[in-house]
């Protein structure tokens, strides 16, 4: 707190004058920074297109309802697709996170200078490339179909595990490993009866909580010919059904909600 | 005198799940769930067999990427991700403010608590390329539709986040601030703002990090930014300049994430 003496009177000031100044100048750099920034983009928009937009949804909207419930019956292999490109996505993922997050933990890699980078290359490269982007190239190599999208789902969700794992791995109790250690035991027992239990329930709530993020992720793989609910979405959007349309956004968005339920509940069972 | 002697026991890891049937019927269910699941998925062996010369093409395409050929579109897709990322962010955090602070549940009244809570879901529902697809549609091509569909899927992200910090927050402060007579907005600045500032400054610069690797995949669909570049290098075949462009994506994102770091630490 900063007091400005003014001849006679205190006055109450939020902070000291530098400090005030610093932060004005940090929100003019950055107003500046967001108005050069907005007035590129409006160099590349069509702005008659937007100032249509309201009619245009209004139009969209009109169109969507109702919903073709008869639709539905058919929806039921590609919801069930998508479910097990998140889950069986979800599982290669966790499989493999663990080796790595294993190398990447400080307190149990096998070497700091050699492997921990490695490791860490593959956690933040598998997390800056999107699903989406994973399912375009695995496409060109594998196909489309199914499979594709359980790979992509796989190799975007690696990263995300093995981050989170091996900050679980780094923030566990010595003492415990110390302890175990003592008895004589192998590496590979410590590693068992020391670090494991200590980690599970933060693996178990990781593998659920990154399953919850996958559905939402696979209902959109089919866009690039990857499987699922969302190669149904396309051909809909393509064909102009729109009372089909409507109907997969509602199935959507209830399977996340669930999804997101069960999550919930299975983590809170767990931690 | 004797000396006791203990039978020899041996020591056994308890199990995870103490409940034997539920052990047993999570186990089953599971192998049950494998079964079908992995019958039903079709795999085109041979399919995959032709794809994997393409696959070591894309591969050895890294060794050494070619950023020189099409270094055009790709500056200009980057640039254009960036633009698109700063604006996005900006606008999203500062529509989720009012209704991320409805939708806490201490601070609202119910029927706005209700409203924002429904915002907020169908925001985060959506992946956000079925959000572009849209956005696109009304909008027309370009960075704009971009820009709106990593406004609303920010919206999501960061109100519900920040209700759930305010909803967190420490009562005491705040009805202090209120006891000196405050109005409701000098109550929400200097009782509320304080406490989750900086959570929300570091959740800021953690969303402008998803904001432009999700403004890589919204150009697939038409909504602009470096993913409109990527899958014309992918339709061509041109696999060493998609190369070249995830290892920028992937190096913008480790540069951003390095400094939100630095930046979280000066902030806090």
């Amino acid at each position: 707190m900063a007091v400005a003496t003014t001849e006679v009177k205190k006055i109450w000031q939020h902070r000291e004058r530098n400090a005030q100044l610093a932060i004005w100048a940090a929100w003019l750099a950055g107003t500046a920074l967001f108005v050069f920034s907005f007035q590129l983009i409006s160099e590349k928009t069509i702005w008659a297109f937007v100032w249509d937009a309201p009619t245009q949804a209004g139009d969209l909207a009109g169109r969507m309802v109702p919903p073709d419930w008869a639709f539905i019956a058919q929806l039921g292999r590609p919801i069930w697709d998508t479910l097990n490109i998140a889950t069986l996505g979800t599982v290669a993922a966790v499989i493999l996170a663990v080796p790595i997050a294993y190398c990447a933990a400080r307190n149990t890699t096998p070497s700091l200078t050699l492997v921990r980078p490695v490791a860490l290359f593959i956690i933040v490269s598998s997390r800056s490339i999107n699903a989406l982007i994973w399912a375009l190239m695995l496409v060109t190599i594998v196909g489309p179909g199914v499979f594709a999208g359980i790979i992509a789902i796989g190799l975007r969700s690696i990263g995300f595990c093995a981050k989170l794992l091996y900050e679980a791995i780094e923030e566990i109790d010595e003492a415990q490993v110390e302890a175990v250690r003592a008895t004589g035991a192998s590496r590979a027992q410590v590693t068992a009866y020391g670090i494991v239990p200590q980690v599970l329930p933060a693996f178990a709530g990781i593998s659920v909580f990154r399953w919850d993020i996958n559905i939402r992720e696979s209902t959109v793989l089919g866009l690039v010919g990857a499987g699922g609910i969302g190669l149904e979405l396309n051909s809909a959007i393509t064909t102009l059904a729109w009372t089909q349309v409507s109907l997969m956004l509602l199935v959507i968005v209830a399977t996340v909600i669930v999804g997101e339920w069960v999550s919930a509940k299975v983590r809170h069972a767990i931690i | 005198m004797t000396i006791a002697t203990a039978e020899p026991r041996r020591w056994n890891k308890p199990p995870l799940i103490k409940r034997a049937w539920l052990r047993w019927a999570l186990g089953l269910g599971a192998a049950v769930y494998l079964a079908l699941a992995l019958g039903t998925i079709d795999v085109n062996w041979v399919r995959v067999w032709d794809g994997l010369p393409r696959g070591v093409r894309f591969v050895t395409a890294f060794f050494p990427p070619d950023f020189t050929s099409r270094w055009d579109e790709i500056a200009e897709g980057i640039a254009e991700s960036i633009w698109m990322t700063i604006v996005s962010t900006a606008i999203g955090i500062a529509l989720s403010i009012p209704i991320g602070i409805g939708a806490a549940r201490n601070i609202a009244p119910a029927p706005v608590y209700y409203f924002c809570r429904a915002v907020l879901a169908v925001s985060r529902s959506f992946q956000e390329v079925i959000l572009a697809i849209f956005f696109v549609k009304l909008f027309g091509f370009g960075p704009f539709a971009g820009f709106v569909t990593l406004s609303f899927a920010t919206i999501g992200f960061y109100g519900k986040l920040l209700a759930e910090d305010i909803e967190d927050m420490d009562p005491a402060p705040a009805e202090a601030v209120r006891a000196t007579g405050a109005g409701w907005l000098q109550w929400i600045n200097y009782g509320v703002q304080p406490q989750v500032m900086p959570r929300m400054i570091g959740l800021g610069l953690y969303r402008l990090d998803i904001n432009f690797r999700e403004s890589a995949v919204v150009g697939i669909v038409g909504g602009g930014g470096i993913g409109a570049t990527l899958n014309t290098a992918f339709d061509r075949y041109e696999f060493d300049s998609a190369a070249a462009i995830l290892l920028i994506i992937i190096g913008i994102v480790m540069l951003a994430e390095y400094s939100s770091g630095y930046l979280r630490r000066w902030v806090q």
